[in-house]
């Protein structure tokens, strides 16, 4: 009898494995509503304002409006067109969305919360899905490229050339700025020694230097790299729907399009979250948050605070960017990835690897807080620099005029060449 | 007019200074604008409980209705002027001869399709005795097509709703009273 029961270990990963998904699932509808309100207050909009609780005439802001979205998208139609791959067309959307909720598994909220003493159970309980994950950071990337494999899927298997050309444009895009965005964490990979996220966010709170400060190039490449990778504006070309109608979800309906979209928006929270736990800093904060070791219940209820607010802050930033900046053309954006994106990160790496490996040395030549400075001066020197010298060499905006000194209705020119089709039309006549 | 005809005069774009190409004052530039709007006051209205700003309701052109004259009589005379200006053809009026000394003819039936209606104001332009006019009322809702074709009961009855919140429009308004 016992055999057949589940451990208590199960039950507690199933259980926190339970709380992520309905809470992820959740924060995912309601950065929906969040979306849809700076999309109306950017333009001058009040934005989605009436639903509250249901059958009530209570409003709530609006709060109620994910709960009617679902519905409204769940009970719609489940159309399948005939012409599509059935089987990789129904599992194009499991796939992302399976791809973009296990990334969540490396992301710590163990430091965040102390664990929990559950009477019954030998250890205490720690609040992370997969404690003490070695390989975090690798974990993360490897879940989040192969979500591009749903993209593609998608696009692939609906046999539509919008499909397939957005799922082209993912596919590229992804791998183009992947290699950014690995340059951005390995800075920070490099400086902390580890690959455990854990132990990133410890670091920075133990020197209260977070990397923003310390790796601002490294900083700006990962956010940008960031932007691509979770496909938002600037970089949304895979579902450009002014080209493409919808992209790689144009033959989707209902509820599996409702899934496609649930891990876009789980993709720009992954992706705040790794840029607030790699270069914000994590729960951490100076003066409010405390010491790393000892966790009460006040300073995890402010950590858990602290995090959430960054988190939430990044995410505003990613959504208000959204309506600042048109869309990259897509030869901007492979020239941006490969010859700006890719020569910075590389410079940010050597710049880290450098300092990381004359430390010692000058902290026994400068003491601690003259070496402080230099690790941090050198880089926002180097940053700015680099900045300028990206901007000198490969300017993002390109000459696309035509080219005056060719007129093409110059008749005189095409008579010259002797053209028999542009002479004037009295010469035909006279023929 | 051909690219290479003297009259034209070329401008050629400013080349783009340092700050243009280094790309980032110019993201700042419009994360800057997009912050201003994201506080800034609402140009829209909470519909149904919010009425918005119309202007002056005398030169608004919403609803129509069909004037009463000083003893609650139809002013109209049915002289088919306003359905005959009217671009639309939404205007369908029956005549008979007036009950009454002071004209020859009232329309017995005088409809309006709402929903032709394209509220261009032109049969109040038209008519000679400012029968008919278009009020500032702009939510016209109704459930079915029928519902949409006023009849002259119901034209009559837009009058007495808006006759004290909108008068008869004056001559300096551009009514022949």
């Amino acid at each position: 009898m016992t055999a057949l029961l589940p451990s208590p270990e199960t039950i507690a990963a199933l259980v926190k494995i339970g709380l992520l998904v309905g809470g992820l699932m959740t924060a995912a509808a309601y950065l929906v509503l969040v979306e849809r309100w700076i999309a109306a207050w950017v333009q001058d909009r009040r934005g989605p304002n009436r639903v509250g609780i249901p059958l009530t005439k209570i409003r709530l802001f609006g709060l109620g409006q994910p709960l009617a979205d679902g519905l409204k998208i769940i009970f719609k139609e489940d159309f399948t067109p005939r012409h599509v791959d059935k089987v990789l067309y129904n599992a194009a959307p499991l796939a992302l969305l399976t791809a973009s909720l296990a990334i969540f598994a490396a992301i710590p909220f163990g430091s965040v919360l102390p664990p929990l003493n559950i009477p019954g159970l030998p250890d205490p309980v720690p609040f992370l899905v997969a404690p003490g994950l070695d390989v975090g950071v690798l974990w993360v990337f490897a879940l989040s490229s192969i979500a591009v494999y749903g993209v593609l899927l998608g696009g692939w298997a609906s046999n539509n050339k919008y499909g397939f050309l957005g799922g082209l444009r993912s596919s590229a895009q992804l791998v183009a700025y992947e290699i950014p965005l690995g340059l951005g964490l390995l800075g920070v990979v490099l400086a902390t020694g580890s690959l455990q996220l854990d132990i990133i966010m410890n670091k920075q709170a133990e020197t209260g230097l977070w990397y923003v400060f310390a790796q601002p190039l490294g900083f700006v490449v990962f956010l940008i790299a960031s932007f691509a990778e979770a496909a938002r504006l600037p970089f949304d070309l895979p579902e450009a729907e002014q080209e493409l109608v919808g992209g790689y979800h144009t033959e989707y309906a209902g509820i599996k399009l409702l899934l496609f979209l649930v891990s876009e928006f789980l993709h720009m929270v992954t992706a705040a979250f790794l840029i607030v736990i790699m270069f914000l800093g994590g729960w951490h904060f100076w003066g409010i948050t405390g010491s790393t070791q000892e966790v009460t219940w006040v300073g995890a209820f402010l950590r858990f605070g602290i995090l959430s607010a960054k988190i939430f802050a990044v995410i505003l930033f990613f959504m208000v960017v959204r309506w600042s900046w048109p869309r990259f053309r897509f030869d901007q954006l492979m020239n941006l990835a490969w010859k700006v994106m890719l020569p910075l990160g590389l410079l940010n790496l050597v710049v880290v690897a450098t300092i990381e490996e004359f430390r010692p040395a000058l902290q026994s030549a400068l003491g601690n807080s003259l070496t402080t400075g230099v690790a941090v001066g050198v880089p926002w020197i180097i940053f700015f620099g680099g900045l300028i010298c990206a901007g000198m060499l490969t300017p993002s905006s390109t000459d696309n005029r035509p080219i005056r000194t060719r007129d093409p209705f110059d008749q005189e020119r095409h008579l010259e060449k002797d053209e028999p089709m542009n002479k004037p039309s009295s010469e035909l006549v006279e023929a | 007019m051909k690219p290479s005809d003297p009259g034209i005069t070329w401008i050629d774009d400013k080349p783009l200074g340092l700050a243009e190409r280094l790309y980032v004052p110019l993201l700042v530039q419009g994360l800057a604008t997009t912050s201003r709007h994201l506080v800034s006051k609402k140009n829209t209205v909470n519909f149904p409980e919010q009425r918005p700003a119309i202007g002056n309701p005398l030169i608004y052109r919403g609803v129509h209705r069909l004037n009463r004259d000083e003893n609650d009589r139809v002013k109209c005379v049915a002289c088919f002027l306003c359905a005959t200006a009217c671009p639309a053809h939404c205007i369908d009026i029956v005549a008979t001869e007036s009950p009454w000394e002071d004209r020859e003819k009232y329309p017995e039936s005088f409809q309006i399709d709402e929903l032709r209606c394209i509220f261009c104001g032109m049969c109040e332009e038209a008519c000679p005795v400012d029968a008919i006019e278009l009020t500032s009322l702009l939510d016209l809702t109704g459930k079915s097509r029928e519902e949409m074709i006023f009849d002259k009961e119901k034209l009559l009855s837009v009058y007495d709703m808006t006759k004290d919140a909108e008068p008869m429009k004056s001559a300096d308004l551009g009514g022949t009273l």
